[in-house]
C-alpha cells in the first residue's frame, strides 16, 4: 500500500518515517491516512483556529473536547457544538443528515449532557431546481427521522437558497444540552489500568473512510462514495442517550467519547494521547455486524449510535447490567495503559504500534493566500440598478421569495416541543429554552450571511457574529459563548484560501471586541464539484443566558395602540442584501463592518430595555431590511401598522439596507419616554403606531396586512 | 390519584407527562419500565406515554403491545380503572384491541408538529367530565401515523355510541370535522374511548399544553384536573 493511497503527501510520508524509526506497516499506513486527513486534523486551519478568543467568566469548557461547555449558573453547565454533515448528505440526503443529529448528539452526550436541542443551518440550493426539492425532502425528512424519533426538539435553525449550494447543500447540525456540573464528562480523564468499553451498535462496513470522503471535493460520480455513508437507527440512540444518562447519573464512567468520524480508531487515539496514556486494543473483542472484516476496516468504520466509554475495572459489572438493561451491546474490547503508544492487537499478535502522539499531534498546513483577482469587481455597486419602483410590490417580493418566505413546511416536520421546555420555537428570530428546574432560560442565535462573505469575507462574516449577537441581546440575555461551522471551499486554492482565512478574521475580531468567546466549532472544507463552489459559509450560534426568564423580549408581540421605533442608525447598506442580490442576479457591493463601540451601545441598551420591560416586542433588523422586518413583525403580531419614516439616502436604502445595530421595537405609550432615554446614546427614532389591519408607511406604500400575510405564507 | 406513567423503550413524551401531571395535580408519579410484569403502586390512572416504542420500525406500537408490562396493563383496565394513550400511546392502545380501528400514515405522508384545536365532543366519561362539551381546546400534535381509520360500518357505531371524545375543528367558527384534521383523520376523529369511558386514546398531546410559559399553551392543564374530578366524582357513583 502507498501513501499517496492513504491521503498523505511524500513530505508527510517522510514526516512519518522520521518520527517512527522505521517503515510503517499497511494497517499503521491506514491509521494514521486517516487521523492526518483534513476532516480528523483539521490540518488546513488549525493554525487560524488558535486566534478565535477561547477563554471567558462563563466558559467550563473550551475548544478540544467534544463540545463546549458554559455556566448557566445553579449548578447547571449548557454544552453545545454545530457540526456539518455535508457530503453525506449530498449524495445520500435522507440518511446523510439523520446521521448528522446523531452524531452531534453523540457529542453532547459525551459531556454528560442529556441532548436537549436541536437547530439545523440548511443551504439548499436554487429553489426553482427540482434537484433542490428532492435534496431539501430528503434532508429535511431524515433531519425529522432522527430527531423527532430519540426526543430532542428542533427549537430553531436557518435555511438559506442560493444557486451556489446547487451541487453542494450544506447540513449544519447544531445540538446542545444541559447537565449538571457535578455530572460533567471528559473524553481526557482515561487512567491506565482501566478497560475501553464499546456500548451501542456492532461495528459494520458501513461509512468506512467517511472522513477521508469529507476531506475532497465531491466526485463527478458521487454515487460511488455511496459506501461511505453510514445508516441511522434513532431508535439505538434513544437507548444510547438513555443509558449513558444512567451511567453518568451514577458516577461510572471514568470517561467517554463519541465515535463520529474515523470511529474506532480517532476516538480511542484521542482519549488515550488526551488523556496522557496509552491503549492496547484487541480487534476480534470488538463486536462486529460481519465476520471477515479486516482490522483496517473495524478502525475506520463509521457505524452509528456507537460510544466509547473508559471504566474502572470494578465498575464494569454495573456498566454491563446497565447495558443489558437498555438492550444495548456492550464489549471490554481494550485496556489503558501508561505506555503512551498505540497497540492493536489481533489474537496476541500485535499489529499496530504507534505512539499516541503520532495519531494526536497532526501537522499542520500553511496554504498559500492571494486576494481574489475579481474582489474589486464583486465590491462595485452600481447603485442605480437598485431603483425601488413600487415599494409595495418589492416589498411583497422579498416576503414571498424562498429566503423571506415562511419556512414552516421544513419545520413543522420537526418536533419542536418534545422534552416540554421550549418557550420560543422555530420561526421566531431568538429559540428560547428553560434552564431545568430554574427560572432561567438559555437564548440561541443561528445566523450565516453566505453573499456578505463573497463580496467582503472579512466583514460578512464579522456582521453574521454581530447580527447572532444582536438577537441574544434583543432578547434580554447575556452572550456567554459561540460555536461555529465553517463551510468553505478548497483551501488549496489561494485565493479560496483568503476567503477563509479573512472570514476568520472578521468572526475572531468580533468575538474578542463584543466578548463572546468561541467554546466549539467545525471546519468543513471542498464544499465544491467540478462545476460550483459555494459562497465562503461560515455559520454561527451563539448561546445567551436570561436569569429571569419572563423578562425576555420576543418578537410577534405588538399589540394595537403600541409605539414602534427604530433604533440604531436608520440605514444600513444595499451591498450584498438579499434585496440587491433579487436586483442584480448575484451578490454585489460591500456591506457594513460592525462598529464595536456602537454594538455595545446597542447591547447595554436591549439589555436594559429587557430587564426594565420596557418593550412588548422586538426585533433586530436583518435579511430584508427594515421594511421585511416590520412586516415580519405584522405578520406574526396579527396587527397593522401606521409608519412614517422619510429615506435619508434613497427609498431603497430606506427599505432593504441591512447591517448595523439595528432593531424595531413596540412600546406601550406609558413606557415611551423611559424607552427614548434607554436609547438615547444610540438613537431611537418613533416610527409609527401600531393597529388596524393594513401596513401603511406614509408616502410610500398601503396593502392590507392580509396580503402581506398571504405572500409571507403561500396561503390564502 | 395515584398516577404511573409506562416508559417503552423509545418513549420520549414520558418525562413530559410525568412533569404534566406532577405539576399540575401536585402529585408524584410513578415511572414502570417495560419489562416489568406488574405496577407497584396499584395505580388509579395509566398513562402510555407518546414517542416512538421500540422505534415503530414495524408498526407504530405494534411491538409495545406485545411488551411484557401489557399484561398488567390489560389487567388495570378491566378493572374498570383509567387508561390514557396519549399519540404512540393511542397507537399502543389500539394495536392492543384496547381501542378500536388503527392510526395510519397522515395524508400529508410528513410528521406534523404544530398546535391543533380540538372540540370537546363528549363529556360521559372519566377523562372529560371536567371540561365543556362543544368548547374548542388547543394541544399541540406531533405525530406521522396520526389519521384514525375504522371500517365504515365500525366507524357509525362508534359514533352512535357517542364514543368520540376529541375532534379536530375551527378554532375560530368551532366546527368540527374531517377538513380540520391536519392528518386526514376519519370524521375529524382525535380521540375515542371504550364503551365504559376508563380507556381513552388521543393524538394531541395535553401535556405540551399544560407549562404555561412554554410554546404549546395552556389548555392541557384543564384536562388533568378534569381526569382528577372525573376519577374523584365517578368513582363515588
Amino acid at each position: 500500500m502507498g501513501f499517496r493511497e492513504v491521503g498523505l503527501s511524500e513530505s508527510e510520508y517522510k514526516r512519518i518515517q522520521e518520527l517512527l524509526g522505521r517503515e510503517p506497516n499497511d494497517l499503521e499506513l491506514e491509521l494514521i491516512g486517516v487521523m492526518w486527513s483534513e476532516h480528523c486534523s483539521y490540518k488546513s486551519t488549525r493554525p487560524l483556529l488558535r486566534t478565535f478568543p477561547s477563554k471567558g467568566k462563563y466558559v467550563l469548557q473550551g475548544q478540544g473536547e467534544n463540545a463546549g461547555v458554559v455556566d448557566m449558573g445553579e449548578g447547571w453547565g449548557f454544552a453545545f457544538k454545530v457540526e456539518s454533515h455535508n457530503h453525506p448528505s449530498a449524495v445520500a440526503p435522507f440518511q446523510g443528515a439523520a446521521t448528522g443529529v446523531g452524531g452531534i448528539i453523540r457529542d453532547i452526550i459525551a459531556m454528560g449532557a442529556r441532548p436537549s436541542v436541536s437547530m439545523d443551518g440548511l443551504f439548499f440550493g436554487d429553489a426553482s431546481l427540482r434537484k433542490t426539492q428532492n435534496l431539501a425532502k430528503g434532508i429535511v425528512e431524515g433531519i425529522g427521522s432522527y430527531g423527532n424519533s430519540v426526543g430532542v426538539p428542533v427549537v430553531g435553525g436557518k435555511t438559506f437558497y442560493s444557486p451556489c449550494y446547487n451541487d453542494n447543500p450544506l447540513v449544519n447540525a447544531f445540538s446542545a444540552g444541559f447537565v449538571r456540573l457535578d455530572k460533567m464528562a471528559s473524553s481526557q480523564t482515561a487512567k491506565p489500568g482501566d478497560y475501553a468499553v464499546l456500548l451501542g451498535s456492532k461495528t459494520g462496513r458501513d461509512g468506512i473512510a467517511g472522513a477521508s470522503f469529507a476531506s475532497r471535493e465531491l466526485d463527478e460520480d458521487a454515487r460511488a462514495s455511496k459506501p461511505q455513508i453510514q445508516i441511522g437507527d434513532p431508535f439505538e440512540e434513544k437507548l444510547l442517550i438513555e443509558c449513558c444518562m444512567d451511567l453518568l447519573d451514577k458516577n461510572l464512567i471514568a470517561s467517554m467519547q463519541d465515535m463520529g468520524a474515523a470511529g474506532i480508531l480517532s476516538s480511542s487515539s484521542e482519549i488515550a494521547h488526551k488523556s496522557g496514556c496509552g491503549i492496547n486494543i484487541q480487534v476480534e473483542k470488538i463486536p462486529l455486524r460481519e465476520a471477515d472484516m479486516q482490522p483496517w476496516e473495524i478502525f475506520l468504520s463509521e457505524s452509528q449510535e456507537r460510544m466509547l466509554l473508559i471504566v474502572e475495572e470494578e465498575k464494569l459489572a454495573p456498566v454491563f447490567d446497565m447495558a443489558k438493561h437498555y438492550g444495548l451491546d456492550c464489549a471490554i474490547v481494550g485496556e489503558m495503559t501508561d505506555t503512551r503508544r498505540y497497540r492493536v492487537y489481533k489474537n496476541g499478535a500485535l499489529e499496530a504500534d504507534l505512539p499516541t502522539s503520532i495519531l494526536g499531534d497532526t501537522p499542520e498546513i500553511h496554504w498559500p493566500s492571494e486576494e481574489p483577482r475579481d474582489l474589486p469587481e464583486r465590491q462595485a455597486l452600481d447603485l442605480s440598478t437598485l431603483k425601488c419602483g413600487d415599494a409595495g410590490e418589492e416589498l411583497l417580493a422579498m416576503l414571498s421569495c424562498p429566503n423571506g418566505r415562511r419556512k414552516n413546511a421544513i419545520w413543522e416536520q420537526y418536533d419542536s416541543m418534545v422534552q416540554l421546555h421550549t418557550i420560543a420555537g422555530p420561526g421566531e428570530p431568538a429559540a428560547i429554552v428553560e434552564v431545568p428546574q430554574t427560572e432561567r432560560a438559555c437564548v440561541l442565535t443561528m445566523e450565516a450571511e453566505p453573499y456578505k462573505c463573497w463580496t467582503d469575507p472579512y466583514t460578512g462574516a464579522a456582521e453574521a457574529m454581530a447580527l447572532s449577537l444582536r438577537g441574544i441581546w434583543l432578547t434580554g440575555a447575556d452572550a456567554l459563548g459561540m460555536t461555529n461551522c465553517l463551510n468553505f471551499a478548497s483551501p488549496e486554492f489561494p485565493e479560496k484560501f483568503y476567503e477563509l482565512k479573512e472570514c476568520l478574521r472578521g468572526l475572531a475580531d468580533t468575538c474578542r471586541a463584543l466578548d463572546c468567546p468561541v467554546v466549539s466549532g467545525n471546519v468543513s472544507l471542498y464544499n465544491e464539484t467540478a462545476n460550483d463552489r459555494i459562497y465562503p459559509t461560515p455559520l454561527v450560534v451563539t448561546a445567551g443566558l436570561a436569569v429571569e426568564r419572563d423578562k425576555t423580549v420576543r418578537a410577534g408581540k405588538t399589540e394595537p395602540g403600541d409605539l414602534l421605533y427604530l433604533v440604531g442608525p436608520k440605514e444600513g447598506s444595499l451591498g450584498a442584501t438579499r434585496y440587491q442580490e433579487a436586483k442584480n442576479g448575484r451578490p454585489l457591493g460591500k456591506t457594513v463592518a460592525p462598529d464595536c463601540e456602537a454594538e455595545k451601545k446597542f447591547r447595554d441598551a436591549a439589555l436594559a430595555t429587557a430587564h426594565g420591560q420596557l418593550a412588548k416586542s422586538g426585533r433586530v433588523v436583518a435579511g430584508g431590511g427594515l421594511a421585511t422586518t416590520l412586516a415580519n413583525e405584522a405578520i406574526a403580531s396579527g396587527t397593522g401598522m401606521k409608519l412614517a419614516l422619510a429615506p435619508e439616502t434613497s427609498l431603497e436604502a430606506l427599505l432593504f439596507s441591512e447591517g448595523g445595530p439595528r432593531a424595531v421595537y413596540s412600546v406601550a405609550p406609558e413606557n415611551a419616554a423611559a424607552f427614548e432615554k434607554t436609547w438615547e446614546s444610540l438613537g431611537c427614532a418613533k416610527i409609527g403606531e401600531a393597529g388596524g389591519d393594513s401596513f401603511e408607511w406614509q408616502g410610500i406604500m398601503n396593502l392590507p396586512l392580509a396580503k402581506l400575510t398571504a405572500a409571507f405564507t403561500g396561503e390564502n | 390519584m395515584k398516577t404511573a406513567v409506562v416508559v417503552f423503550p423509545g418513549s420520549n413524551c414520558d418525562r413530559d407527562v410525568q412533569r404534566a401531571v406532577s405539576e399540575t395535580l401536585k402529585t408524584s408519579v410513578e415511572m414502570v419500565w417495560h419489562e416489568e410484569t406488574k405496577f407497584a403502586s396499584e395505580p388509579d390512572l395509566v398513562i402510555l406515554p407518546g414517542g416512538f416504542s421500540y422505534g415503530d420500525y414495524l408498526r407504530s406500537g405494534a411491538m409495545a403491545a406485545r411488551s411484557p408490562i401489557i399484561a398488567a396493563v390489560k389487567e388495570h383496565a378491566a378493572a374498570g380503572k383509567l387508561l390514557l394513550g396519549i399519540c404512540n400511546g393511542f397507537q399502543v392502545l389500539t394495536e392492543t384491541k384496547l381501542l378500536p380501528g388503527a392510526l395510519l400514515t397522515n395524508t400529508t405522508t410528513t410528521f406534523i408538529c404544530k398546535r391543533s384545536y380540538i372540540r370537546v365532543e363528549q363529556t360521559d366519561n372519566f377523562f372529560t367530565y371536567g371540561l365543556k362539551k362543544g368548547e374548542v381546546v388547543q394541544y399541540p400534535i406531533a405525530h406521522h401515523e396520526g389519521l384514525y381509520f375504522l371500517p365504515p360500518a365500525e366507524l357509525e357505531e362508534l359514533e352512535k355510541a357517542g364514543r368520540v371524545v376529541f375532534r379536530y375543528a375551527d378554532p375560530n367558527t368551532g366546527e368540527a370535522g374531517a377538513q380540520y384534521a391536519p392528518n386526514g383523520s376519519l370524521n375529524g376523529i382525535a380521540g375515542i374511548c371504550n364503551e365504559k369511558g376508563n380507556i381513552l386514546g388521543l393524538m394531541p398531546h395535553p401535556e405540551r399544553a399544560t407549562v404555561s410559559h412554554l410554546n404549546g399553551g395552556t389548555d392541557g392543564a384543564a384536562f388533568w384536573l378534569s381526569i382528577a374530578r372525573g376519577f374523584a366524582e365517578r368513582s363515588a357513583c
